[in-house]
Parts: C-alpha cells; structure tokens; sequence
C-alpha cells in the first residue's frame, strides 16, 4: 500500500509524545523532526517537506489539545489536515467542451504510463457516456502505436493513427476524424519525453497550439523521486497543465511525489492508477489520500466499490454467518467471488485501517487459481463444506482428484480458508469499537 | 476503540533514531559549521540517496573527518565523494558462452529498450545474440522488441500475446542451442515488485533457465529508472530474493534526476550498477562510471 510506511513512521512518532494541555514548541518540534525524516523517505520533495514543516509548526505550537485527544493525536489531526490542503481541493472533473469535441492530451517522461492510462481514460468517459476516440500520436517508440491499437481494441474503442507522420498533423487529422465519426472526446496519447529535450518540448507546444486541448494531463509515475518537482514545473511551466494522473498507486511506494508534483503545479491530481487493468482507475481524492497516509485506511473507496459490486441481500446473510461463526467453505467461495468484482483481494484489504499488506501474506487469490477454488469446493461434500475440519488427508485426497488439483492445492485452500476466517474475526473485532454505523463495510458487514 | 486508540495500538515499537542522529551530525565539528552540512544533506536528498543512505554516510564522513583532520568545507565533499564511491561494488558483468540473461524491474524503467542497446553492444563484440520476447502480457511488447532486434539484426522468439512466457523461453533456449548462440536476453514483462502471482511466474522463468540449459551461466539484471525514489529499494530487494539479481541497470540518466537510490540500494545490497542508459537510441548505453556519477550528484 502506497504511503504504508510514511503511516508507520507517522504513528511512531506520536506514540512518543505525551502530556496535555496546550502543545509546547518543544513537543511540536520533536514531532516534525520526525515527520520530516518520514516525509523525506516518503519521496516528498526536500523544499517541499520544509515548507510543509514550517506550516504545520506554525498551526500546532500553542494549539489546545482537545479534551478527546491526546498531544500526539492533536499533532496527527493537524499533519493529516495540511496534508489534505497540501493534495487537494477535490477536482475530479474533465473539462468537456460545450461546442466542439473535447481533446484531452496526456503527456510525461518515458515510462509513466500514458499509454495504458489513455485506454483506462477512454474506458472511463465511454462509461460516463461520451464516445472518446484514441490517437496514436507517440510515432518514435518501437510498436507504441500498436500498443495504443491493442488497448483500444480492449476497452472497444476506435483509435486514430496515421503512421509516423508529424505529431501535430495526426492531432489535427484527429479532431476532424472525431467530428466526421461522431465522437465528442479526443485522447491524444503523446510520446514519452524528458522535460529538458527542448525539440520534443516544442512539439507539445506546437501541438498544443493547433488543437486548443481542453485538458492538457500530466502522467506522473507515483514511484518518483526528488525529480518530480523538477519535471512537473517544466512541463507546467512550457504547457500550462490543466492536471495531473498519478499511476502505479498499486504499489507500495510511498508516494511523496503526490504531494511534490501538487504543491509546485497547483494543478488539481485527477485520477490514480490502480492497477494494469484498464478498469483500474479511480478519481483522487486528497482526503482519502490523506487518511490513507496517517493509517485510516482508504475506507471510503472501499464502501463506495463496494456497494456498486456486492449484493447487499448477500451481504447481510454473510454478515450473520460471521457473527455467529458459522462461516464455511461456501461462504468463503461467494464472498471470493464478490470481492473479486471490486478488485483485487489485496488491494481491497489494503484500504481496510490498520491492515498492512504484510498481513495478507498467503490470502492472495488470482483469476486463476479462483477457478482452481472453485473446483476443490465443488469436489467437497456438503458435510465437508459446513465442517472443514474432518476433511483428512484420505479425503484431501479424493478432492483433489475431483477437482483435478493436488493435494497441496488442497491445502493451501483450506490455510487461506483458516487465515481468512481469522482476519474476519479481528476485523470484526476492530470495527465493533468504531462508531455504530459510522464505517460499515457493506461487504463483510461486521 | 476509536481511531486514534488503534492507531496508536496498531505501531510498530521501533522508535526511530535518525532525528537524533542527524542532530549529533549538526554538532560534530565547530570549524565545519552548519550550513555546510545542510548543504551536503540537501545534495545527498535532492539526488534520492534517501534518508538512511545519507544518515551512514555522513556518519561515515564524521570518522573522516576525525581521523584525517578535515578542515574545510572542500576536503570535506571529496571526502563524501569517495565515501559514496566505495559503496558500489567493484565487479564487472563476466559473460561467458553461453549465458541466458533475464532483464526484470517495474513497469516502464526501460527494459525493453535496454535489450537492444545491450544486444548491440554485445553483438558488437562479435557474440551471438537471440532475443526472447517472453514480455508476453503488455499490449505490443513482443512487437516492440521484434523492432529492437531487426534494428540490431538479431533474432528474436515470441509467442502471441498471452501465451506462457516460460514456454517463450523454452523456445529461445532451444534455438539458442541449435544456433549456438553465445547470449539469450530474455524480456519480461514489467511488474510491480508487489505482485505475489506475478514474482513467482518470474522465479519460473529463473527455473526454466537453469532446467533447460544446464550448461548455460543465468544472469538476472534489474533495470531501474533513474527517476525512481526510495521504492526503488523495495524492488531490489524482492526482485534479488526472486531472482538472485547480479546487478542494476540504471535508465534515463539523460534526464535531470541523479539516480541517487542507486547508492542506497548498492550498500544495501552490495549489488554494482553495471551499466546506465543515456537516452532512446541503440548507442546509449554506458559502462556505470562511480566516480562520473558521484560527480553529477554534486
Ligand atoms: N530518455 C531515456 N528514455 C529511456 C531510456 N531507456 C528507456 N527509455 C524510454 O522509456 C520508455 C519505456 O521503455 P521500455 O523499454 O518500453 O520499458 P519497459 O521496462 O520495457 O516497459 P514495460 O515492458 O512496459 O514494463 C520508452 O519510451 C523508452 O524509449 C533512457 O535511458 N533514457
Ligand atoms: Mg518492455
């Protein structure tokens, strides 16, 4: 989980203060030391992180601790607080054009990952409604146009290319493709560049000057370094960004460059990237970035896929089986199949508070092995089903023949089946104490 | 419990020593005052060497500074130079025929492209080269590397995409065989270091490698861009345990980032960076010169 350890160091921190009353300088200080080694570690830029710090000292000396909380919880609520102004106001908007056909240019260095976000994009406005059409304007990388052609075909939408002809006629030839063909959204996918290659600079700017774009997106990789700021104010700088896509979120990096790349563009962060699936992507959402850094958890994102994907008679049948312990392997088998349409199990779990992917170790599921599952628990009897634990090794046996797996398979079904079972109890467990109502996970349903 | 109650709960003990050792790095010498310092730490964060890197190395610095009698601001940077130099190992890529290498790293740090500035040079030298486009899964990946390899004139294997990438390796170490080639650069498909299902299908690749050709030394290269932050440390290190990494490829050394994590994750690791990449054509590739690169981070 992005931002995972920053919590960590975070959380450390303020573990150590103590007292109450008003925060003294001293106690502030001591704080921010730390929150600045941990943001420095987190990627955010080194100018960044010191004027982060000298706000944060400024908001909090002198604060009264609330009655509620302690001095270090009042330090974290103030750190979590800047951090959302830092990476926010919410800004999730394409700017659609209201007379012509929108055209929306992504643009960044090597790598970043335009591609595959011009055919998340696409896929996401095509939901939204509009007709969106791709251009295959990188025309120096190796197959990058064919790339573009795939992921179109994928997502099912059309996708203009015209060879390795000049960038700016593809552009132009585009738009007017767009209004023949009846699309209203025009994505341009550019080749990668480096903010210092003056001639590739020139280009965007000379396409940019042809075709107007209504929104001109920076893609950043999340996993970038010190750099960032200096490639986000040179694309800004040369090309007036409307936004910024950051990608890669999936991983674990800590993602300081969100806060970098915002607080020298100003530029709103629209989406994330979640993943290399082309449904993997997500509006930003500075508060929930925030909370996700201080440890919270990213639970809104959850509740809110969650609901679109699960049925909500299920859930509540699920969520009496858990209270009353009685849940087996057939549960086990819908709810994978469930949290399979929101997403991948870890990248669920990763957004649960207090779940630190090292805790998902051995209940990672893929497509694949989703069948294999299906399979074994097909093979087991009813009794098996409701009572895993007189499944011996003469029957462990007969399943896998069964279900065409070995008995390993088997087994390792029937640990993630325990670990499970177990991560649902101490979930439970955590959420008994939240709130009534507050955080309910429509699909555990604790 | 509210949220403050387990977040308190839920933290790791560890409670961490750097703030008080870069305080004792603030005081350890009167002639050489604060600012210089500062200015060093800044240089050494700016460049992505990371918190840690810089914390040992500045301490390093300190029993310099004692022993050598280190007076000015100066002496001092060379001598942080030459600390971050010694930190990479001094070892060469050693080729012999035949030698299957696996290039492996994230999403987009370059492998591709690395493969065929590699494959140049070592057909260059006068081996032969095959190519396996065992990248089966990104849209166009089997495509982009037919396009390194006409550019080199070196053959390439690939399957459709979606096929098993270790059958595609399979394939290219028995052509690899039958042509005698001296080196197979195998492509792989970029992969966040994360990705449980998607390190062990890599550890396959590894497997099939010393299966099928048990004559042949197995090189693992790990390809880093340049631009990359502290994560960079993490793919190392579950990259390395997957597949026993040699040594690092740092790309897109032409831009304005240092590639400082590099330090980082050579003393972590003891692994050498071998070679860099200095843009998009077949020639930019380097031999890693440490002290060329200690030089662009100051
Ligand atoms: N400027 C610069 N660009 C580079 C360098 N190496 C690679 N690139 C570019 O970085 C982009 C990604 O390179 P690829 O070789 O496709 O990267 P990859 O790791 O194979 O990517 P995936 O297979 O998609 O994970 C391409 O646009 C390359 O031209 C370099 O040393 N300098
Ligand atoms: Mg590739």
């Amino acid at each position: 989980m992005a931002f995972e350890a920053l919590t960590q160091k975070l959380e450390a921190v303020f573990k150590r203060l103590r007292g109450k009353g008003k925060l003294s300088e001293a106690d502030v200080k001591q704080a921010m030391r730390e929150i600045r080694l941990a943001l420095l570690e987190a990627d955010v830029n080194y100018k960044v992180v010191k004027d982060f710090i000298q706000k944060v000292t400024e908001r909090a000396v002198g604060q009264e601790v609330m009655e509620s909380l302690t001095p270090a919880q009042q330090v974290i609520k103030i750190v979590h607080d800047e951090l959302i102004r830092l990476m926010g106001p919410k800004d999730t908007k394409i700017n659609f054009s209201q007379s012509k056909v929108t055209t929306i240019m992504l643009v960044g260095l090597q790598g970043s990952g335009k591609t595959t976000t011009c055919g998340k994009l696409g896929l996401y406005l095509s939901k939204m409604g509009k007709r969106p059409l791709l251009v295959a304007a990188d025309i120096y990388r190796p197959a990058a146009i064919k790339q573009l052609q795939v992921v179109g075909e994928k997502v099912g939408l059309p996708v203009f290319t015209m060879g390795g002809q000049d960038p700016v006629a593809i552009s132009k030839a585009a738009l007017e493709h767009a209004l023949r063909f009846n699309n209203d959204v025009v994505i341009i996918d550019t080749a990668g560049r480096l903010h210092v290659d003056e001639e590739l600079m020139q280009e965007l700017i000379n396409i940019k000057e042809a075709i107007k774009p209504d929104e001109f997106l920076l893609v950043v990789d999340s996993m970038t370094g010190q750099d960032a700021v200096n490639v986000a104010e040179a694309f800004h700088n040369r090309l007036q960004l409307t936004g910024l896509i950051l990608t890669k979120l999936d991983g674990d990096s800590r993602g300081g460059a969100a806060l970098s790349i915002k607080a020298v563009t100003g530029c709103p962060i629209k989406f994330v990237g979640m993943g290399e699936k082309l449904t993997d992507l997500e509006p930003f959402y500075p508060d929930r970035m925030a909370s996700r850094i201080l440890g919270m958890g990213d639970v809104l994102t959850l509740i809110e896929k969650a609901t679109a994907a699960i049925d909500q008679e299920k859930a509540r049948q699920l969520e009496e089986k858990i209270r009353r312990k009685e849940f087996t392997l057939e549960d086990f088998l819908e709810q994978i199949k469930q949290v399979r349409k929101m997403g991948s199990l870890d990248q669920i779990m990763s957004m649960i508070p207090g779940f630190s992917p090292q805790k998902l170790q051995g209940i990672e599921f893929d497509e694949k092995e989703l069948v294999h599952i299906e399979a074994i628990i097909n093979s087991m009897t009813k009794e098996e089903r409701q009572n895993p634990s007189i499944i011996n090794g003469s029957r462990r046996k007969r399943i896998a023949m069964g279900s065409g797996t070995s008995v390993q398979d088997v087994n390792r079904l029937l640990k993630q089946f325990e670990q499970t079972k177990k991560l649902m109890k101490q979930l439970s467990e955590l959420e008994k104490g939240r709130k009534k109502g507050r955080f309910k996970l429509p699909f555990f349903n604790f | 419990m509210g949220f403050f109650d387990s977040l308190k709960q839920r933290l790791a003990k560890t409670r961490n020593a750097l703030a008080e050792k870069v305080e004792s790095l603030l005081k350890f010498s009167a002639r050489i005052d604060e600012d210089t310092l500062e200015e060093l730490e800044e240089i050494l964060i700016t460049a992505d060497l990371g918190v840690n890197a810089t914390e040992k190395l500045i301490s390093q610095l300190r029993e310099k500074v004692k022993a050598e009698k280190i007076r000015s601001p100066e002496e001092l940077k060379e001598a942080l130079k030459n600390e971050i130099v010694k930190v990479f190992p001094d070892k060469k890529l050693d080729i012999v025929s035949p030698t299957i290498i696996l290039v492996v790293g994230v999403n987009g740090v370059g492998k591709t492209t690395t493969i065929g500035k590699l494959a140049y040079k070592f057909k260059s030298e006068g081996k032969k080269v095959i190519l396996a486009a065992a990248d089966t899964f990104r849209a166009a990946a089997a495509e982009q590397l037919s396009v390194w390899g006409n550019r080199v004139g070196v053959d390439v294997i690939k399957h459709q995409e979606g096929a098993d990438p270790a059958a595609v390796l399979y394939d290219a170490i028995q052509a690899g065989k039958a042509r005698r080639a001296d080196i197979i650069i195998c492509d792989t498909a970029g992969r966040l270091h994360t990705k449980k299902n998607l390190m062990e299908e890599l550890k396959k690749l590894y497997r099939v490698s010393e299966k099928e050709y048990k004559d042949a030394q197995i090189i693992s290269l790990l390809v880093l861009d340049a631009t990359t932050g502290q994560n960079a440390i993490a793919q190392a290190r579950i990259f390395k345990e997957a597949v026993n990494i040699s040594g690092l490829i740092l790309t897109k050394m032409d831009g304005t980032a240092k590639g400082g994590v590099a330090v980082a994750v050579a003393s972590e690791l003891n692994l050498p960076v071998f070679f860099i990449g200095v843009g998009e054509s077949l020639e930019d590739l380097q031999e890693f010169d440490p002290k060329a690169f200690v030089e662009a981070i100051f």
